[in-house]
């Protein structure tokens, strides 16, 4: 039997709903959509509550858009990966043209059902932030520069601005904190994540900062952020944006990551790992000991969800000592 | 010998659902623009555009 005659017996992976589900990136969707809504809330603007609905829906939608173009433009190294082997396109369950082409028709119709059933100010940021991540990142920053998740942080970070204007048309100082908690929050997070799986980036040729500058560099950068995000968590109790539960989240869950991050600066997470065979040693070879590295990816992730549900309780309608 | 134009089972029942998600996508598409007009036309009713 030839190669071909092989080839041509293995019936093609069939794509079911589920695999274009997942090129919408729920897991993603779902803290975009949690943050959104509380920049919503947190606008205190009345708001028709089905227009409210709406206005999280396109931003969910919009999400899942930028999320299909990004899995559609990173095929190639998504591959490459074990943390993404499996993602539909890489599994060739579904085509990029396929992907790009729900992508961008996702991306299309959230903007536009902004616009109109809500507002141009919201649309406009929407569109924005569509834009910069599945561009700006996901083609120019991604794989060009370990500065990549710093910059590309912004897409992950403008949601609640998205929600806030959705909701007055506007976007205060106090959206802008919001912005600034997720942006400063994003690096810690992300590079505590990729020191334990720098060895995937590495080969797919992704720059990120462990991969580039090495784990001593990572550990310190970590904490550095660490050091700015948790006085700038601080910081919405004085701006009028939280209350006293906020800011005793906020004080909790800062000194949790600056304690998580001193720990990791004195660990040896990702580091090369001298038991390795020989042969195998080099620089994107980790230890075992990653346990500081993922203790603060989980509690990062913690933190932040702390952070907002805070917020969004707080400005709750009914809520006593609540914005309402 | 089978008909090479008959659809896999697999590949219909994977159709079948991607076409449910379709009509179900669409049909949530009509219901927005439904509530978005009668929540616009509420609004105007309330408070009439000068």
């Amino acid at each position: 039997m030839t190669d071909q005659a092989v080839t041509m017996a293995i019936p093609l992976p069939v794509a079911g709903w589920r695999d274009y589900l997942a090129l919408l990136k729920p897991r993603v969707m779902s803290l975009v959509v949690f943050t959104a809504l509380t920049g919503l809330v947190c606008a205190r603007a009345p708001m028709n509550p089905a227009l409210a609905a709406v206005a999280v829906l396109c931003i969910a939608v919009g999400a899942g858009g930028a999320g299909a173009i990004n899995m559609a433009w990173d095929a190639d190294i998504d591959a490459l990966m074990r943390r993404t082997r499996s993602r539909p396109v890489p599994g060739g369950r579904v085509r990029a043209g396929d992907a790009l082409a729900l992508g961008m028709t996702l991306s299309l119709f959230s903007v536009g059902l902004m616009g109109v059933a809500i507002n141009p100010v919201a649309a406009a940021w929407l569109a924005f932030t569509i834009v910069f991540y599945a561009i700006v990142y996901t083609l120019w920053l991604k794989r060009r520069t370990p500065q990549n998740i710093v910059i590309g942080g912004l897409a992950g970070a403008l949601p609640p601005l998205v929600g806030w204007a959705a909701a007055s048309g506007a976007t205060p100082l106090n959206a802008w904190l919001m912005v600034a908690i997720i942006f400063v929050w994003t690096p810690p997070h992300f590079w505590a994540l990729s020191l334990y799986i720098s060895g995937d980036y590495a080969k797919a040729g992704v720059p990120m900062l462990p991969v580039v500058k090495g784990p001593a560099a990572t550990r310190r950068q970590i904490f550095a952020y660490s050091l700015v995000l948790a006085p700038l968590g601080v910081a919405p109790a004085f701006t009028g944006l939280g209350g006293r539960a906020y800011l005793a989240v906020a004080i909790l869950g800062g000194a949790g990551m600056i304690a998580l991050a001193i720990r990791l600066l004195f660990s040896v997470a990702g580091d090369p790992d001298p038991a390795a065979a020989p042969g195998a040693t080099g620089l994107y070879d980790v230890r075992l000991d990653l346990k500081p590295a993922r203790d603060l990816f989980a509690f990062s992730l913690l933190y932040l969800f702390a952070l907002f549900a805070a917020l969004l309780v707080e400005h709750l309608p009914g809520v006593p000592g609540g914005a309402w | 010998m089978s008909d090479p134009n008959l659809e896999d089972p697999a590949a219909a029942r994977a159709r079948r659902g991607r076409n449910y998600l379709l009509a179900g996508a669409l049909l949530a598409f009509v219901i927005v623009v439904f509530i978005v007009t009668i929540a616009k036309l509420a609004a105007n009713v309330a408070q009439p555009p000068v």
